[in-house]
């Protein structure tokens, strides 16, 4: 891999939280390229799993359960060693936005449009949900279905490579964050350390392993494969500055035209994590989704937590020598016991 | 299948504009060809359909990855660090005011602590032959990687204080060697606690101020709990003391702990968790206070205290490991906390 010859200590230079504008800049790497990124744009992904299986077959990703979940179309059901990049699917009794599920066809000629052959104009060509939903006590009907690819975050403060002991994951002159299976010695630390539940060990191999953001293919000028992979453009991959402009024009757009509650997450590099590499346009709230609704990484209280830890030992140093001075000197008693 | 091309500067070739559209936007609000529907049902999209935020999950999935960590190799590392650290503190006291027995006993049991935390942390490891790459770098920002080098230092000196107390050799190197353990041991004791907090785990992380104390008291206790067990009544004052000490202080900071958890603390208090943790209150306070009223008197009394501290300090950290891991592996537990939190600085922006 290029660019593994820097020296992963350097990341302890690393602010521990808040917005850091150059994550590459900042872990040692000099003349670094821009930033890059996903902006996955949920409001059009189709639930194909292009991106599952294209992140399998570039990287080699091997199997990750065969299992007949129940849950809607998802039987991934979640990120993982073997599993970089997992499409949600979430069936909602609640219209798209304004569109109509039970819409009403008795003014159409159907016999009309048959004659116009098959195809349907594109203009008139609409999104509408398959089955509509049983009305609800308000007498509405309406049927949605999320889909959403979720896939490592590249977190601007990435807990896993925090708490890595041996420098295994580090971060990449694109400012995303890498897992090099050459020095991981499987601790695991990684795994509960990441507040979107991302990376994991593998049994297989006992490594731990997650997305490179294809550390490989950017190196030599190629987008990710599930970004490649995409047929609908759900998964946008380039410079994060530019997927953040676009995604904010995105919203404003799908606010125009009805879709109130889409929103941005993990585009913020205010939030708890600094802003993730890899952010999402939602349609609803993120724990919908199976993602944490205000994830903060944990190595923001590290000082902190360093600081309880030292009067904690500091009250078992001073608690024992105060026990000892009161009992005094074996045999020679000095009465100061209560 | 993207159209643009990626090159290294960035995307050339981009269209924006081009992205479906969904609902009415298709159309711009108007559907052609149709005339307006009938009765005024149609206008409901007006309104924001954003329903009021409760808690919800994917299908019930753990929002995190729980620990892939074995309960008996990382708790009994937990346990393990502690007794080996709080032991050294204790055997330099008594080597310092003349308990030999005590002393050489506390050493020897420190050692032995620390070979076997060792063990479990190299046994847990998915490559264990790869443990030495935890020496690869320093890392402050893992306390991984600052616990071995912290006992990287410890491991020598507590192995030489009990070399020279057994061997009756070099004794101001043995004297140097016991101090410097004794200095390095709350830091063994007290690390385990950073650890398990510097994880998105909300049992461990949410209690990161009362952990260490929790982790420190659960320690001492068990070396109290060794001391009297292993040492004659004439002895084994101050491992009274420090065995009262040590269990004061764990069950007042996990009480802390538990009032400030909220929510979470429900991972205390229920299932295996919870009873491990009543299990450990009741023995150490049994322990504890059997020790003070009959250690002096009787030495089988003095012996079983010990151990029921040294089975009080176990249950305490199977139960916290317990509690991390239900904390994990249920959504509610991660979900809930961040609203609050979310719902609170929204409280506060509006009235600020
Ligand atoms: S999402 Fe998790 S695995 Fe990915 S960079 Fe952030 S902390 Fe690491
Ligand atoms: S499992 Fe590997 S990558 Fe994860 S923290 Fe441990 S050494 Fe680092």
């Amino acid at each position: 891999m290029t660019g593994a010859s820097e020296r992963p200590s350097l990341i302890g230079r690393n602010l521990l939280a808040g917005a850091e504008p150059d994550v590459a800049g900042d872990a040692g790497h000099e003349g670094h390229p821009p930033r890059v990124g996903f902006f996955t744009d949920t409001s059009v992904c189709i639930g194909c799993k292009a991106c599952e299986v294209a992140c399998k077959e570039w990287n080699a990703v091997p199997e990750d359960g065969l299992d007949f979940t129940g849950m809607s179309f998802d039987n991934s059901q979640g990120l993982g060693a073997s599993t970089w990049r997992h499409v949600a699917f979430i069936e909602q009794s609640k219209p798209l936005g304004r569109a109509e599920a039970a819409v009403d066809h008795s003014d159409v000629d159907v016999l009309a449009l048959a004659s116009r052959g098959s195809g349907t104009p594109v203009e008139e060509a609409a999104i509408t949900p398959t089955s509509p939903a049983s009305p609800s006590p308000d007498g509405q009907t309406g049927l949605r279905w999320l889909m959403a690819s979720d896939v490592c975050k590249h977190c601007t403060h990435a807990a896993c490579l925090d708490v890595c002991p041996t420098g295994a994951l580090f971060r990449t002159e694109f400012g995303t964050v890498v897992v090099q299976d050459d020095i991981c010695n499987g601790c695991g630390y990684c795994v509960p350390a990441c507040p979107y539940g991302v990376i994991d060990v593998r049994p297989e191999d006992g490594g731990a392993h997650k997305c490179t953001l294809c550390y490989d293919r950017l190196g030599a000028g190629q987008e990710p494969a599930c970004a490649k992979a995409c047929p609908t453009d759900s998964i946008q991959f380039g410079p994060l500055d530019e997927l953040r402009e676009r995604a904010a024009a995105r919203v404003e757009e799908l606010h125009r035209v009805g879709v109130e509650d889409a929103r941005l997450y993990g585009h913020d590099p205010e939030d708890g994590v600094g802003g993730d590499g890899a952010f999402f346009l939602l349609l609803d709230e993120p724990e919908v989704y199976g993602l944490p609704p205000d994830p903060v990484v944990t190595t923001r209280d590290l000082p902190s937590m360093w600081r309880h830890a030292g009067a904690a030992a500091l009250t078992l140093l001073g608690g024992v020598a105060a026990v000892f001075a009161a009992q005094g000197v074996s045999g020679r008693r000095t009465g100061r016991r209560r | 299948m993207s159209e643009s091309e990626v090159t290294r500067d960035g995307i050339r070739g981009a269209r924006p504009g081009r992205h479906a559209l969904v609902g009415k936007g298709m159309w711009n609000g108007e559907r052609p060809g149709r005339k307006a529907r009938k009765g005024g049902k149609g206008r409901k999209g007006d309104q924001p359909m954003v329903p009021r935020a409760e808690f919800t999950s994917y299908y019930g999935r753990p929002v995190l990855n729980p620990p892939t960590w074995h309960p008996r190799d990382i708790a009994g590392y937990f346990f393990l660090g502690g007794l080996a650290g709080a032991g050294s503190v204790l055997a330099a006291g008594a080597e310092l005011t003349g308990r030999p027995v005590m002393a050489r006993a506390l050493k020897v049991s420190s050692l032995a602590a620390l070979t076997g935390s060792a063990a479990a942390l190299i046994n847990d490891l998915g490559r264990p032959g790869r443990f030495a790459n935890m020496l690869r770098v320093f890392k402050p920002t893992s306390p991984m990687s600052v616990g071995s080098w912290v006992l990287a230092a410890y491991g020598p000196m507590a192995g030489a204080a009990v070399a020279s107390d057994l061997a009756g050799r070099l004794p101001r190197t043995g004297r140097a060697a016991t101090v410097a353990a004794a200095l390095l041991g709350p830091a063994v004791a007290s690390y385990t606690a950073v650890l398990a907090a510097d994880t998105a785990v909300p049992a461990w992380h949410d209690g990161y101020r009362e952990l260490p104390f929790v982790f420190v008291g659960s320690a001492a206790a068990a070396a109290g709990g060794m001391a009297l067990l292993a040492s004659p009544v004439a002895e084994n004052a101050p491992a009274r003391g420090v065995a009262l000490l040590g269990t004061a202080v764990e069950t007042a900071a996990a009480k802390a702990m538990e009032r400030r958890l909220g929510v979470v603390a429900e991972t205390y208090r229920e299932g295996r968790a919870g009873r491990l943790m009543r299990t450990a209150e009741a023995l150490s306070a049994a322990g504890a206070l059997g020790g003070a009223l009959l250690g002096r008197r009787s030495r089988t009394a003095a012996a079983v205290s010990g151990a029921a501290l040294l089975a009080a300090s176990a249950c305490t950290r199977f139960g916290v490991f317990y509690a991390g891991m239900r904390s994990a592996e249920d959504p509610k537990y991660t979900v809930l906390p961040q609203r609050e939190r979310l719902e609170a600085r929204r409280e506060g922006s509006r009235d600020g």
